[in-house]
Order: C-alpha cells, then sequence, then structure tokens
C-alpha cells in the first residue's frame, strides 16, 4: 500500500521528498498542542457554519464535514501530470458532448455501442442540434483521481454535471493559514484563492452573443435545504453575484429576468447546481417548484447559457466510464495521461460472469449513483449483503459495472489515538471557458476517516483535508 | 438587489428585533410580580404581557391560564408560537441563512452563534436566575446584532432594507405596549403619583429601555402623559413613534433616491411622520389615546405592506 508521506511499503523508512519539513513538524510539534489546533478548527469551521445536510439524516440537519489539519502534499512534477491530464480529459469530454448533440461521428465509427447513449436516462434529446456558446458544455468539471503508487494516478470518475466541494477547498486553505502559518514558512504552497476569479471570467467568457460586454452573471441554487447550499451562497458571496433560486426567475419573451427591489433585470448566464431534471417544468420534470418555467425555451433562442450545459450527464456516466480511453484517442489522438480503472461492464455477459464469480474482491456500482449509494464494496462486505446486491445485479445487469478494489493511497490523518495513515482521494476543479482551460493547482483531498475504509464520501463521513502543490 | 434577498433582510431584522422586545416584556413582567401586591394592584400582570406580546388570542387558545409558568414558556419558549423568543431567533437565523452573501461576516457570526447558544436552553430555563440571564442573553444578542450591522454594513439597499424592518417592528412594538398599559396611562383614573401608577409606569419605561431616558428628559416624577409623549411625540427617544418614523423616512428616501423613483412607501411614511410632528399630547388625549394608537398600528402596518408591493415582492 502506497503512503503519501512515506512511500511504498518496501520504503517505508525514507520519507518522500515533498513531506520531509511537515514530517520535521509533526516530530517537533506536542501531541497536545496539535489537538488544541485541531479543535480550534473544528469551533471556526461551525462558527463560520460551513455545514452540509445529509439526506435522511433528521438528527444531524446541518452537519460538518470532518476536517483534517495534516495536508496533503502534491510535488510540482506530480501537480504537472496531473494538470496535463485534466487538461487533456476536459478537452476530450467537451468534444465528445457535443459531437454526441450533432454529427455523432463516434457512433457512426462504432467507438461506442448506440444505445448506451440513447437509452440513456442522462441524454437529453432537447439538446439535439442545440448550439452552445464557443462550443463549451463542461464549463466547470469536479475530477475524482486516486493514486496506488508514486507513479499511477487514475481517474474514478468524471463529475460534469454540478460537482461541489469547491467552497471546502478554499475555506481548508484559510482555515490552514489562520492555524498553522508557522508550517507556512517552511513551504512555498501555489495559492488557490483566485478559484473564484477565474470561475467568474470562465462564466463571462460564455455568454450568449447577444449579452452586453459586461453580461449578468447569476448563480442558481435549489435553496436553503440542498446540502451543498453553503457551498452555493459562498461561490455567489465571493463571485460577488446574486444567489437566485428558480423563484427569483422569470421568462419573458425568451428572455431571463430576475426579479430585483428595482423590477426585472436580465440575466445572460446561469452558473447553475441545480440538476437537469428540475430545470424547467415545462420540458422535464414537471412537479419541479425548483426550476423556471420557459428557462429551456430562452437557452434554446441562445438568451442565456447554462453552465454547465444541459445533456452533460451524458459524459461523466458509469457506463461511459470504461470508454473514455478510447474516447480521448478518438477526438484528441492522444493516449490518456492519466488511468482509467479497468472497469467490467456487466451489460456484457462476459463481463457479468467474470463479476458474479469475483464479486468479493471488486466494487460494484449502479451507473446511475453518485455520492457512495448504491456501491458495494466486495472485501468490506459480509455474505448476506453480497446475496442481496447479486440479485439486484442479476435482475437489471445493465444498470451496474464493476471495478477492481483499488488500494488508494494514504495520508498521515489525526484520529483518535495520534496519527494514523487514512485512505484518501482527490478533486480537481477544471474550468472551461471560451479559449482557455485552467486548472487551480490543488483541489480538494477527501479522507476515509475509519480505519481501513475506502469510502470517501462526505455523505458517508467523510473527511477533507487541505491540499498543497508546492511550488518548484 | 433580488427582491427575496431584500425580504429577508427586512425580516431578519424585525425577528431579531421582536425577541428583544420579548425579553424586554418579560424582564419588566418578572420585576412587577415581584413587587408586593399592594404597590401594583391586583391585575395579572402575567395576562398583560401577552396582551402587549400581541398574541393573546393564540395564548387563550393554547393555555387555560396566565401564570409565571405559561406566560414565560409560551412568550420564550414554545415552539409552537411563532412569535416566541426562540421561534423569532430561529426564523432570523433561516433569514439569515437564505442571504449570507448579503450580510457580513459579523452579523452573521452574531445571529448564528446565538441560533447555536439557543439549544442550551431547549428544555427550559433550570431556575428563575437561569431565565433572568436567558433574557439578559437575547437582549444583548440584539444589540450585538444591530450594533455589528450599524459597524459594518455597507451603507447601500441592503442596509436600508434591514433598517426600514427594525423601525417598522419598533415601532409596532412601543405602539402596542403604549396600548396595552393606555388605561393607566390616563390622567383621570388614579390619584397622580400613587405609588401604584408609578411601578406600572416605570415597567412601561423599563420594557423599552426608557426609564433612564426619562430622568433626563423631563427631570421629573414619572407622569402618565409625559410617559405618553416620551414614547409618543418625543423624536430624541429612539424607541418613540416619533424617532422610528424619522428614520423610516429617512431610509425609504434613501432607497427612492439610489433607484430614482419615489413610491406609495415614501409618501405613507411621510404623512404618518406629519401626523406626528403636527399632534400634541394634550390634543391625543382629548381624542382618545386608544383610538390614537389602534389608528398608528394600523397606519404602521399599511406603510410595512406598502414597502412589500413595492419592493420586496
Amino acid at each position: 500500500m502506497f503512503d503519501e508521506m512515506q512511500g511504498s511499503e518496501q520504503s517505508r523508512q525514507v520519507v518522500r521528498p515533498a513531506y520531509a519539513a511537515l514530517w520535521d513538524w509533526l516530530g517537533e510539534t506536542k501531541p497536545d498542542v496539535l489537538d488544541f489546533r485541531r479543535r480550534e478548527a473544528e469551533l471556526l469551521f461551525r462558527r463560520i457554519g460551513i455545514t452540509f445536510a445529509v439526506y435522511g439524516d433528521a438528527e444531524a440537519h446541518e452537519r460538518l464535514i470532518p476536517f483534517d489539519i495534516i495536508p496533503r502534499i502534491l510535488s510540482a512534477s506530480e501537480w504537472d501530470v496531473l494538470h496535463r491530464g485534466l487538461v487533456q480529459r476536459i478537452k476530450a469530454i467537451n468534444a465528445f458532448v457535443n459531437d454526441i448533440y450533432h454529427r455523432r461521428e463516434i457512433l457512426k465509427a462504432g467507438v461506442l455501442p448506440e444505445d448506451l447513449i440513447f437509452q440513456n436516462p442522462v441524454f437529453r434529446p432537447e439538446m439535439n442540434g442545440q448550439k452552445v456558446p464557443h462550443d463549451v458544455y463542461v464549463h466547470v468539471a469536479g475530477i475524482d483521481v486516486v493514486r496506488t503508487d508514486a507513479e499511477t494516478f487514475y481517474v474514478l470518475e468524471d463529475n460534469a454535471r454540478t460537482p461541489s466541494g469547491v467552497s471546502y477547498m478554499l475555506e481548508n486553505r484559510e482555515i490552514m493559514l489562520r492555524l498553522f502559518p508557522e508550517l507556512f514558512s517552511r513551504y512555498r504552497v501555489a495559492p488557490v484563492e483566485h478559484y473564484p476569479d477565474e470561475l467568474l471570467q470562465t462564466l463571462k467568457s460564455v455568454a450568449p452573443s447577444a449579452a452586453s460586454s459586461d453580461p449578468t452573471v447569476v448563480l442558481l441554487t435549489p435553496g436553503l435545504h440542498n446540502s451543498a447550499y453553503y457551498e452555493h451562497s459562498f461561490l455567489a458571496d465571493k463571485l460577488g453575484i446574486e444567489l437566485v433560486e428558480g423563484r427569483d426567475l422569470v421568462v419573458k419573451d425568451e428572455v431571463v429576468h430576475m426579479r430585483t427591489t428595482e423590477g426585472l433585470k436580465r440575466v445572460d448566464v446561469i452558473y447553475r447546481r441545480i440538476d437537469d431534471d428540475f430545470l424547467d417544468p415545462l420540458v422535464f420534470r414537471p412537479d419541479s417548484a425548483l426550476g423556471v418555467p420557459g428557462l429551456m425555451s430562452a437557452y434554446q433562442a441562445d438568451n442565456v447559457t447554462l453552465a454547465n450545459a444541459v445533456g452533460t450527464g451524458i459524459a461523466d456516466d458509469k457506463a461511459i466510464y470504461s470508454y473514455m480511453p478510447q474516447i480521448l484517442k478518438f477526438y484528441l489522438g492522444e493516449d490518456p495521461i492519466l488511468k482509467n480503472v479497468p472497469t467490467w461492464r456487466c451489460r456484457e455477459s462476459d463481463h457479468l460472469t467474470y463479476v458474479l464469480e469475483h464479486i468479493g474482491e471488486l466494487v460494484t456500482k449502479e451507473v446511475h449513483g453518485s455520492g457512495g449509494y448504491g456501491m458495494l464494496i466486495g472485501p468490506a462486505a459480509d455474505r448476506a449483503t453480497i446475496a442481496a446486491f447479486c440479485a439486484k445485479l442479476k435482475s437489471n445487469p445493465k444498470d451496474f459495472i464493476a471495478q477492481p478494489t483499488l488500494a488508494l493511497s494514504t495520508c498521515p490523518t489525526c484520529v483518535e489515538d495520534g496519527i494514523a495513515p487514512r485512505h484518501v482521494d482527490l478533486r480537481p476543479f477544471v474550468l472551461a471557458g471560451r479559449d482557455r482551460i485552467h486548472v487551480v493547482p490543488g483541489g480538494l483531498t477527501r479522507v476515509a476517516m475509519p480505519k481501513g475504509s475506502l469510502v470517501v464520501n462526505s455523505s458517508q463521513g467523510g473527511g477533507t483535508k487541505d491540499t498543497w502543490v508546492l511550488d518548484r | 438587489m433580488l427582491s427575496r434577498t431584500a425580504d429577508n433582510l427586512y425580516w431578519l431584522a424585525r425577528y431579531v428585533e421582536r425577541a428583544e422586545y420579548l425579553a424586554r416584556i418579560l424582564d419588566a413582567t418578572l420585576r412587577l410580580t415581584a413587587l408586593p401586591l399592594a404597590y401594583v394592584g391586583a391585575g395579572n400582570e402575567w395576562q398583560s404581557a401577552v396582551a402587549t406580546a400581541g398574541c393573546a388570542d393564540a395564548f387563550a387558545a393554547a393555555y387555560p391560564e396566565a401564570n409565571e409558568d405559561t406566560v414565560t414558556h409560551f412568550l420564550a419558549f414554545s415552539p409552537a408560537n411563532p412569535s416566541s423568543i426562540r421561534c423569532c431567533l430561529e426564523s432570523a437565523r433561516v433569514n439569515a441563512r437564505a442571504v449570507r452573501t448579503a450580510l457580513t461576516v459579523e452579523m452573521w457570526d452574531t445571529i448564528n452563534g446565538a441560533w447555536l447558544e439557543l439549544k442550551k436552553w431547549s428544555d427550559g430555563p433550570s431556575s428563575r436566575q437561569d431565565f433572568s440571564s436567558f433574557l439578559r442573553w437575547v437582549i444583548e444578542s440584539s444589540l450585538r446584532f444591530d450594533g455589528s450591522a450599524y459597524r459594518t454594513m455597507l451603507r447601500n439597499d441592503a442596509y436600508w432594507f434591514s433598517r426600514l424592518g427594525l423601525y417598522i417592528e419598533r415601532a409596532d412594538n412601543t405602539a402596542r405596549i403604549l396600548d396595552v398599559k393606555y388605561h393607566l396611562l390616563l390622567p383621570a383614573i388614579e390619584p397622580v403619583g400613587g405609588p401604584l401608577d408609578y411601578f406600572q409606569w416605570a415597567s412601561i419605561l423599563r420594557s423599552v429601555s426608557a426609564l433612564t431616558a426619562y430622568h433626563w428628559v423631563y427631570r421629573e416624577n414619572v407622569k402618565p402623559w409625559l410617559v405618553a409623549e416620551l414614547l409618543i411625540l418625543r423624536d430624541e427617544m429612539p424607541r418613540s413613534l416619533a424617532s422610528c418614523y424619522e428614520n423610516l423616512v429617512q431610509n425609504a428616501d434613501r432607497i427612492a433616491r439610489a433607484y430614482g423613483r419615489q413610491g406609495l412607501a415614501q409618501r405613507q411614511a411621510r404623512t404618518i411622520r406629519a401626523r406626528l410632528e403636527n399632534s400634541r399630547i394634550e390634543q391625543i388625549f382629548q381624542e382618545g389615546l386608544h383610538e390614537f394608537l389602534n389608528d398608528f398600528i394600523k397606519d404602521n402596518n399599511q406603510f410595512g405592506a406598502a414597502v412589500t408591493q413595492q419592493y420586496l415582492v
């Protein structure tokens, strides 16, 4: 098992260079001092009100995501590989979505089966032939990356709809700067604080052609009860844009307006944190009270830009994921810099047979699930759970994929009895605008707090860490 | 600014102000009921506290009798009474959370901190001592909130809408407390200066934190018509109706100037202020204090409705 600080099991006695100063600092700092700062951090988080709601958990209506004070550190050269891989990935994703809703050359070339697109609930026929400004569909992606050794990064998931977590990336850094100034005196850490500026610039760059030179951008939230509401209000604040709910917007003559104290005001770009399904009750779910009636008509008339575009789910669907290496090759003519986790598609009968035989070793996921729901981790599950899952799998194999249980890298983490290794992943945030792709150095490191656990999702008790990318 | 944001700011300020007012009523009532009956008369002070809070009907529907236990529970802690201190603070935070982007960090800290702290009393107070500190804490939280708004908010429409909420609520509260006690303020009922009246009037003043102010303004004993004058007409008294409307006119005008448009709300505010400016306390007593206050409460509500209509929906 690979540890971010101490390397592979063979080389455990040697601290990896990026972690050397942290190692010294941990050695010099008394446990009670660490513990005190840890509690201080928690207090700060609660005070600022950074909470998230857990669905179906009435007790902890607003809960804190555990924050771990030991940073996760990436060297400049590691980041360089990641950065190139992420840029490559988002280029391919945008080309793919554009192709799917227009010429469909990838289907004509037989790279992936048609029914995987056309029978996929996240495919939006409303988007067929729909032009979007500068052909950018995915403006903000949160691409989940894990590593298994010093050289190998895998992409676990391409979140191309409404990825969240970036507020934690920003707040974690603020808290670390406040609590551990002495640690920052030993490291030169690339800043992340310009993310909101980059995001705003990205959003403005894709305004519809009819918009003025200073387009009006808003953030559309489902509202207070959404688990990521804190993040929505945080970002709106940092971007200096209005945080709107569906009821604040009204469509007149195919133009979107917001209701203000000075009357109606035209809106050009909507950074929406609402799923496709709820955007417009006239087109999608008619029972949606969160959306804006007529929004799609304004969108189709090119009077407003939605970021991300409608129908991008087709790019991060778990069933499509296994084809990503071929997709990259098809559009860019390049081999992927970041690997794909080998994936068995249960829709194919020989794959299904393999999965059923090896289910105890594999991670099996529902293709339309997210957030760690609808997932079986073979090695960690008991017989009864496996049996129940297999029944579900057999009755509808098309809905499942399986992957080997990756030995995710670990990172030193403060736990009950001191400092111990815990499994981590990384979600960097990738921005794609009119003529520029930008990745803020770092991202959100999520950590599975219980010993041995591989589930980093915050809905399942995962925590977060500040992520440092070192300057050259 | 989004209409919904302005609406949240307006109600946020109203709820915080109402919570403080309730705490002051309860505090004044606790003092009154601690006095020997000979000093305060045999009236039910707890019943009167409920009436002053403007929820006598809801209370009567929920409890058979007004006493310390039922009234403190109803006005301070009841989750079923939307105007209890607890519900006010909770509603204030819901509104604050919806407009975090329009609040300063200090304001959010205060309101969120108060909401967290409120949990300490979720089972009610453990003793009278504890209840007293609860009331003091509510008042302090409101002062801190108001102070941080005053000290940290940009002077733009967000600030002006929150001020509108604050002063409309405050005017309503002051008018209500005077109306519930108006019979005491009528000069003819008791010989002036009797102990009974003194403590009742002092209690009214205390409920609006004006006891010391009274002495500074008048430099004489507490007299009923002066109490009424202080709380209705004296614009140097921050909780008086005149002062509230001075502020309401100013803030409504600032909004109109920023948006380049006057409306019904501005006209109504000026009309009400003019009426207060042109009134004299003798004349108010002659024509009927109760009628005057009733009309004022109605006008004040209409002004609130005009603000809502013009900006908040």
